[in-house]
């Protein structure tokens, strides 16, 4: 059954330098229980297409088309009260960056237990009790005694975790991880990782798992949709995607990952930087850096085509062509 | 947390002293008392011994020295008025304006933190722009002409409550209070929102500024997609974190609060501090002025302190890193 279908979804930010796409045409559906890797590079609308479905854009930006249906339900048309009933309860969402998204003056407990009481009439001591197993769940040392601490007293990757124990907390249908781990080191990068989908297995949630790193998803996502600028250039299986990827920018990020390709080959990197959102080229955004460019890439923007196997691409001249 | 103490403490002793000094030889400065003192047609031997009596005719390092150590026993001197201790003069008028101040800090919070907030969460729209418009009216009205005004409305025209005086009060803890007593609240209405509409103004502006800059932070958007309610958010993520920084300033606001009661208190017949002070000052009192002075400071210095206390209470980093040091 499709949890989140997101159809041609357009967020705009109008700032006093112009119009930013910042999300221009995305789509994407996720079933019960898959995981998608949303991957793009840093500023490539990966944060706003997920504050999008939580209607979380703040002004100056603005959804301004497309629809999002949750289990068939279009969320522009939800009031306010019935969106509020959703985040956190249905649709969960872990933040980037751990060490900004706790409330720095109020006890972890605090923040637990009204992420509970917004949803459901409890008390505060079956709240608390939620709260422990949460905290306990994902895999912090005497839960009860650390819901007594404030923010500041926990590392990032402990913050991180709280974070993700609050995502836990109401059982969501979804869960929009927003980097999860980027921020930590490597290690703790991998158990946290391991842990986020085991407990998805073992609940049948869904997840948008966000990240710049092809390497992190690969083990993890039933899905991939590669975010270019905004555009969704490359979506598919996980598994056909980094076998045989078809966008050359997907093909560049596979590149740059140590270990994968050939061995011997040298690690390639994407030349060139990412665009400027204010001032995107007319064709194909990724152009100005494509090893395959041609005049017809630099004039329009290439359309999406279903390429079968559940495929999806925006490419005039993708690597299953040879190069003309 | 205590070596911070004793060092502050140590800091607020040196602040005393040094303002005794300014405060001794700022009032030297300022006419002969003896002029007031005695009647205009007296003889210079008459004059004389009036001096003597005073200790007006020893150099000043010399009176210096004896109102230092008199000070440091908690003797100001005597009132050439009344005849009484200035610092039991002072003493005796101080609760009525420590209760004035305080409740008009009380009524300041009550009307600037709701406003305040409420005009940060609605900013760009006519509401937030009406509130910060009303708080400059607040910040540029003359305080007797706020007093009048009032008087105006509320004793004379309405007739809802007193205009003048203290009412009843009530012993508590031997002192005696308005505040506590049937007939004396009402009595400090109208004195209490006259002092208060300055703060006030000033708090609301505090409050908006803190709630615009709390608001776009990320644990706002996080609490958000938790699915906590606008209400919560605003009166329990952002006022928490801006009572910080009101709670610093409208502590060192007391201070000028208690100081400046002066005007109200006139307005209002308030039997307090300030009109002592204004009395004094008209008969040249010098050892009232010099004792209300010395206690402004104290009170300033001692509300510093407790400020700095509160402060590492309502912020839990402050707390911890003073307690590691
Ligand atoms: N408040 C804002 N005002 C203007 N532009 C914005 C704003 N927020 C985001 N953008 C623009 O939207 C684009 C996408 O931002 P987004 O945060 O979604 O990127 P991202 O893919 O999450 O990147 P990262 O990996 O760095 O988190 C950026 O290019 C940025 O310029
Ligand atoms: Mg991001």
């Amino acid at each position: 059954m499709t949890v989140l279908s997101v159809e041609n979804l357009q967020t705009h930010f109008f700032t006093d330098a112009g119009v930013v796409k910042a999300v221009d045409g995305v789509s994407f559906s996720l079933e019960e229980g898959e995981v998608l890797g949303l991957v793009g590079e840093s500023g490539s609308g990966k944060t706003v297409t997920g504050f999008s479905i939580l209607r979380l854009v703040d002004p100056p930006g603005r959804v301004t088309g497309g629809r999002i249906l949750f289990r068939g339900q279009d969320l522009a048309k939800l009031p306010d009260r019935e969106m509020r009933r959703l985040r956190g309860n249905r649709i969960a969402m872990i933040f980037q960056d751990p060490m900004m998204t706790l409330n720095p003056v109020l006890r972890i407990d605090t923040q637990m237990i009204e992420a509970v009481q917004a949803h459901e009439k409890v008390s505060k001591a079956a709240a608390r009790d939620r709260a422990v197993q949460a905290l306990a769940r994902v895999g912090i040392p005497s839960p009860a005694e650390r819901l007594n601490a404030y923010p500041h007293q926990f590392s990032g990757g402990m913050r991180q975790r709280v974070a993700i124990a609050i995502a836990l907390l109401n059982g969501p249908d979804l869960i929009i991880a927003d980097e999860p781990t980027t921020a930590l080191d490597v290690t703790i990068q991998s158990q946290i990782l391991a842990e986020v989908q085991g407990l998805a297995r073992e609940t049948g949630t869904s997840l948008i798992w966000i990240t710049h790193d092809l390497a992190v998803v690969a083990g993890l996502a039933d899905r991939i949709a590669v975010m270019y600028a905004g555009r969704i250039v490359e979506s598919g299986p996980a598994s056909a995607i980094l076998t045989a990827p078809a966008h050359p920018y997907t093909a560049g990020l596979l590149g740059s990952i140590p270990g994968h390709g050939r061995r011997g080959d040298r690690l390639t990197q994407i030349p060139g930087m990412a665009p400027n959102m204010a001032h995107l080229p007319p064709g194909c955004a990724f152009a100005p850096r494509c090893p395959r460019v041609s005049d017809a890439c630099r004039a329009t923007a290439p359309e999406v085509t279903e390429t079968g196997a559940g495929r999806a691409l925006r490419c005039l001249h993708p690597l299953t062509e040879a190069v003309a | 947390m205590l070596v911070y103490l004793l060092r502050r403490i140590a800091q607020s002793i040196f602040v005393a002293l040094a303002m005794m000094v300014i405060v001794f030889f700022g009032i030297y400065m300022v006419g002969n008392p003896v002029d007031i003192l005695i009647s205009p047609d007296a003889t210079p031997a008459e004059i004389e011994a009036t001096m003597e009596r005073f200790g007006f005719d020893q150099p000043i390092w010399m009176q210096f020295l004896t109102f230092l150590g008199n000070a440091l026993q908690g003797d100001l001197g005597r009132s050439f008025v009344h005849g009484e201790p200035a610092v039991q003069l002072i003493l005796h008028y101080m609760p009525a304006t420590l209760e004035l101040a305080a409740l008009g800090l009380f009524f300041s919070v009550l009307i600037g933190v709701p406003l305040g907030v409420y005009a940060g969460y609605k900013s760009d729209r006519w509401q937030g722009r009406a509130i910060m418009t009303g708080s400059i009216f607040g910040f540029s009205l003359p305080n007797f002409w706020v007093g009048m005004l009032l008087i105006l409305i509320f004793a004379v025209e309405l007739r809802w409550l007193p205009s003048t005086g203290r009412g009843d009060t009530v012993e508590v803890l031997g002192v005696r209070l308005s505040i506590f007593a049937e007939g004396g609240l009402q009595y400090m209405i109208l004195p209490a929102l006259t002092l208060a509409l300055y703060k006030a103004s000033l708090v609301t502006r505090l409050a908006r500024a803190g709630t615009q800059e709390a608001l776009v932070q990320d644990y706002v958007k996080f609490a958000r997609a938790k699915g906590v309610s606008e209400t919560r958010i605003l009166f329990v993520h952002v006022l928490k974190n801006i009572m910080i920084p009101i709670v610093t300033v409208l502590g060192l606001e007391l201070g000028s609060m208690i100081a400046f009661a002066v005007v109200t208190e006139t307005v209002f017949a308030w039997p307090g501090m300030g009109k002592l002070l204004i009395d004094s000052i008209l008969t040249l009192d010098r050892p009232v002025i010099v004792a209300y002075l010395m206690m402004t400071v104290l009170i300033f210095i001692t509300i510093n302190l407790i400020v700095d206390v509160i402060y590492t209470l309502l912020d839990p980093r402050v707390r911890i890193s003073g307690a590691a040091s």
